[in-house]
């Protein structure tokens, strides 16, 4: 698993309080890890700091599983 | 009680009656205060009274560029805002039938739209905090309505459903939103009533006095303090018993 990988598992475990072993890439932040509208917007909020990036809106509404905000990081970095 | 010490707060209008009183009640209670209008001579007036603890952030809320360049402006001198008063206001009276496009926007631009995106500028930097506190200054017109204040009435009534709105959105960060709506408070914006008016309104007043601009100023104090932690999505009325809601 990559750096960013864990870093974004860490984020997540943190800010929504759920277990690790749910945070798997196809995990959706909603459906399946029980955020909020606000929880998204606030997880966004923490990449962006976490990773020293911007994330425009329109790429944070495209952010919606662990693996989405993975691929977008790792992009971004690459 | 009502300790502001540590906390950072930006008022706009500071220049008026209102806005200045509630920038000196905050500072009071220990609060650093950014005040905000666009008469520079002024905001300097006041900023020495105060001494300490005060910066001076001009604005004209009227001009988008401006507005967008405010919280930015509020930031930097203040290190964070945690307590945002939208006291800023204007009035565009008129006949509704007579109403010009430029008397409603100009009132609608002020009041409302500069409200919205001071709120949403300020908003970020409170979730992650998890602590802020919003207040805007409404009237009783939003609620009442007003013969030829059509536009003025539709700004303030707007505050109201904003704030009820973005509170519901946030509540759970420890960020409130709540209004106050003043009733006839004695400021430069009523100074232009006539000795008859004056007169006819206080006849509804029960108090049977206008209301001072202190009267506003001790809501806002409670309203950004950790005790009013509670309280959101509501507007304080202060109008001497005027309305009764
Ligand atoms: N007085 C009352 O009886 C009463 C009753 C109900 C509600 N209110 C509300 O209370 C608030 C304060 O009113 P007030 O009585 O203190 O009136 P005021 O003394 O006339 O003050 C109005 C304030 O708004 C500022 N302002 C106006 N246009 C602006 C613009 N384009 N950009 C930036 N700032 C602008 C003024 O700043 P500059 O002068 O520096 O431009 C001034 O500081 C207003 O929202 C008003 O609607 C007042």
């Amino acid at each position: 698993m990559s750096d960013i990988a864990d870093r974004v598992k860490k984020i997540v475990v943190e800010h929504l309080g759920v277990e690790p072993e749910k945070v798997i890439d196809s995990a959706n932040f909603i459906d399946d890890l029980g955020a909020d509208s606000l929880d998204t917007v606030e997880l966004v909020m923490a990449f962006e700091e976490e990773f020293s990036v911007e994330i425009p809106d329109d790429a944070a509404e495209t952010i919606r599983t662990v693996g989405d905000a993975v691929s977008f990081l790792e992009k971004k970095a690459a | 009680m009502f300790n502001l010490t540590g906390k950072s707060a930006l008022v706009t209008g500071a220049t008026g009656g209102i806005g200045g009183a509630v920038a000196k009640a905050l500072h009071a209670q220990g609060a650093q205060v950014a005040i905000s209008g666009t008469r520079r001579e002024a905001l300097e007036a006041l900023a020495t009274e105060l001494g300490n603890r005060v910066h001076i952030v001009p604005a004209n809320l009227s001009d988008r560029d401006s507005v967008e360049a405010l919280i930015p402006a509020a930031e930097a001198a203040l290190g964070q805002v945690d307590i945002l008063v939208n006291n800023a206001g204007v009035t565009r009276d008129n006949l509704f039938m007579r109403m010009k496009d430029e008397e409603w926007e100009t009132v609608l631009r002020v009041n409302l739209e500069a409200a919205f995106r001071l709120s949403r500028a300020v908003i970020k930097g409170m979730m992650k905090r998890r602590w802020g506190r919003i207040v805007s200054v409404t009237s009783v017109i939003g609620t009442t309505g007003n013969a030829g204040q059509a536009n003025y009435a539709a700004s303030k009534a707007g505050l109201i459903g904003m704030s009820k709105s973005l509170a519901q959105e946030v509540a759970s960060r420890n960020i409130t939103v709540n209004c106050i709506a003043p009733g006839f408070i004695a400021t430069p914006m009523t100074d232009v009533l006539n000795e008859k008016q004056r007169e006819g309104i206080l006849t509804k007043v029960p108090m049977a006095r206008l209301g001072t601009p202190e009267d506003i100023a001790a809501a806002a104090v409670y309203l950004a303090s950790d005790e009013a932690a509670y309280l959101t999505g509501q507007t304080l009325h202060i109008n001497g018993g005027m309305t009764m809601i």
